[in-house]
């Protein structure tokens, strides 16, 4: 890193902390709502980030597909959780759904044409389309919202901020749990082993007797799958409708692009990083809040083209 | 520029050219059997008559006589609509057929181009509109556009291949979210309408016939540029680039710059593409650039095939009639569902498009020609 560039982020780390500190003392409930607000968006970016960039790192598949899985998820979740009336169920039919969906995705498509990365690019927005238009056919316009259980629903009294929802407290927990849970997936079991030998040396793992191909099924699927149980969650959140499947897919790239791609370490940065900018734009800003987004991820591509945690491919 | 001036570039740009290039890549079959010292000797004109096959004729006479025939319907919703549409798609065609960098940003700086012209010029958002004559907000708005595609690429080639995608991608998603939600510039969810047209010599010009003649005067611009382009020293280092960037960068090219450059005059092509679409539309809100629409320019691209610059137009066509008559043809309101399977099989069964398609039918049934020659090099 040169003089200048670090000169510059003591700059930038400077100007947030002045800001914090006159937030702070301007109306501190705003500032820890927001705080808030910006890490539960945060967690949900990272559930459907997470997954991006596992399939991304192994495939070098830019699943542009991957928010219809998110929307996929929410509705199939809604659904079965319309039927049965459990949350839980609702939770684990959208991981379900949108992980089976994946692997037929994998198996009957991106399987033949390895190699052709612009091709299966091409493919993923034909489906992104297609799933769309079904879905909004299946589902119409409206507004579908979800109904969490009991207790973790209603608010919860914080100090300074006074009242919170619950659920977002939740959303949040969630994420760090998921998250430990993926990178404990991926550190310490020899699937989790095959994936990292994957993303570091396709050519290699093969020549080493595995099976590449079962590797690539099971990432694809819970990467679809994870896109799918955010659906649910962040159905949860807020709500479910078409033209959620862009917004995801956009934070989704805006994340992977800024903590550096096959990386879920670094989708946990960029996640944190764009949530929290999101959402201190709108209570800040509001009409220029996707500019910080942006911004972020101009500066990021400036210093680190790769990426915060990106290595050459 | 003027028709003299035209003709010195042509000229300069010819002479620059041959030397180094004695046969133009783009089109092996139609290299002329004249030694590099003769096909400088002759004028450029005679070079560029001796090109021209009974097809080109027939192809334009049937563009100019088109208006005349069809009813406005045709002339303007069809024809008019393809060619801007075509052009933008032709600016994805050039920057990904022969620079290898598939831009999904093409609509925004498409959509800049349009906004452009709302803003500097008259529309019903009086407060925000700055009033300025036709002429110079076109121009200043396609200025502003191609500045912008120039931003656009000098961001997204510092980082490769499929990464170009998801940059563009990204980009033109957020100038979306910043049209939509941005009331000072952009006047948010209901953009600009009634945006005032030029009005040359009392022609109104967006009356079906004239504006088809304004469409197809810019679309045969871009078209011919683009040809130009590829053959002269310029397109043959972009496509150099595209085949290896690696050995061009050591044998002395600035990489990135040729990149930059491709980005920006492929933002020149959509920006005037843009006009065209807003000037069309009489009115332009986010809802011209959001994702669909962003796609839509991949779809015709794709559908048409990105191999050669007509395919772009060949790609529009089809679309323009899709979108206008897929309501009578299939269950109503599945456009998408038709023009997403459609896009699906052409990318699963025939990657080079139409055109691909056609070249191998074309291969196939004229079995006297090689397979060399009907394939079509770029």
């Amino acid at each position: 890193m040169t003089r200048i560039s670090r000169a510059l982020l003591a700059l930038l780390a400077l100007a947030i902390v002045a800001f914090s500190a006159w937030a702070l003392v301007d109306n501190a409930p705003l500032y820890l709502k927001t705080l808030l607000n910006g890490l539960t968006l945060a967690s949900l970016y990272f559930l459907v980030a997470s997954g991006f960039t596992l399939v991304f790192g192994l495939m070098r598949n830019v699943n542009l597909a991957h928010g219809s899985l998110y929307l996929l998820g929410a509705y199939v979740g809604w659904v079965v959780g319309d039927h049965t009336g459990s949350w839980l169920l609702a939770v684990a039919a959208g991981f379900l759904s949108a992980a089976v969906l994946g692997l037929l995705m994998q198996v009957f498509v991106f399987r033949h044409m390895e190699g052709q990365d612009l091709r299966q690019t091409l493919v993923t927005i034909g489906l992104s389309i297609v799933l769309a238009d079904l879905m909004l056919w299946g589902f119409g316009g409206e507004i579908y919202t979800f109904d969490p259980p009991p207790l973790i629903y209603g608010s919860t009294v914080l100090p300074v901020v006074e009242k919170f929802p619950t659920y977002r407290i939740a959303v949040l927990i969630a994420a760090i749990v998921i998250g430990i849970g993926l990178w404990t997936f991926l550190a310490r079991t020899r699937v989790g082993m095959m994936i990292r030998a994957g993303v570091d040396d396709r050519g290699m793992l093969a020549a080493s007797g595995v099976n590449v191909q079962l590797v690539f099924a099971i990432t694809f699927a819970i990467g679809a799958g994870l896109a799918g149980l955010a659906g649910v969650v962040g159905g949860t959140a807020l709500s479910i409708s078409p033209g959620e499947d862009t917004r995801y897919l956009l934070a989704s790239l805006v994340v992977v692009i800024v903590g550096g791609m096959g990386s879920v370490v670094g989708a946990s940065i960029g996640a944190l990083l764009i949530g929290l900018a999101e959402q201190f734009g709108l209570a800040y800003a509001p009409t220029y809040s996707v500019v910080f987004t942006f911004v972020i991820m101009v500066v990021a591509l400036a210093f680190r083209p790769r990426g915060i945690l990106g290595r050459a491919a | 520029m003027s028709a003299a001036q035209w003709r010195r570039a042509m000229n300069s740009a010819a002479a620059a050219a041959a030397p180094t290039v004695r046969v133009p890549p783009a089109r092996p079959r139609t290299a002329l059997p004249t030694s590099a010292a003769n096909e400088v000797a002759t004028s450029w004109w005679t070079r560029w008559f001796a090109r021209i096959r009974a097809r080109h004729v027939v192809v334009l006479v049937a563009i100019v006589v088109y208006p005349f025939v069809a009813s406005p319907f045709f002339a303007y919703q069809i024809g008019a609509q393809a060619l801007a549409l075509g052009l933008i798609a032709l600016s994805l065609t050039f920057l990904g057929g022969y620079g290898g960098m598939v831009s999904l940003a093409q609509m925004s700086v498409a959509g800049l181009a349009g906004y452009g012209v709302a803003i500097f010029g008259t529309s019903s958002a009086a407060a925000i509109s700055l009033g300025w004559p036709w002429w110079l907000a076109t121009a200043l708005a396609i200025v502003v556009a191609t500045a912008f595609a120039a931003a656009v690429g000098w961001l997204s080639v510092r980082t490769e291949g499929i990464y170009t995608i998801m940059i563009t991608l990204a980009i033109g998603v957020a100038f979306f979210y910043l049209a939509q939600q941005n009331y000072t510039v952009f006047n948010g969810f209901q953009g600009f309408s009634k945006l005032g047209v030029p009005e040359v010599l009392g022609v109104e010009s967006r009356d079906p016939v004239p504006f088809y003649f304004v469409a197809l005067a810019c679309a045969l611009a871009g078209y011919f540029l683009v040809k130009h382009l590829v053959r002269a020293p310029f397109g043959i280092a972009l496509q150099g680039i595209r085949d290896n960037p690696r050995r061009m960068a050591s044998l002395g090219y600035a990489v990135t710059a040729h990149r930059v450059a491709a980005y920006a005059v492929s933002g020149l092509l959509a920006a005037v593409g843009g006009v065209l679409m807003a000037w069309y539309n009489g009115r332009i809100s986010p809802g011209t650039v959001n994702l669909s629409a962003m796609i839509s320019i991949l779809i015709i691209a794709v559908l048409g095939g990105m191999k050669h610059p007509i395919g772009a137009f060949v790609g529009a066509i089809v679309y323009v009639l899709l979108q206008n008559f897929a309501i009578d043809l299939f269950v109503r309101e599945r456009f998408n569902l038709v023009i997403g399977a459609g896009f699906l099989a052409i990318v699963l069964f025939s990657p080079d498009g139409l055109l691909g398609l056609w070249a191998k039918l074309r291969s196939s049934l004229v079995k006297t020609q090689t397979p060399q020659q009907t394939r079509r090099q770029l």
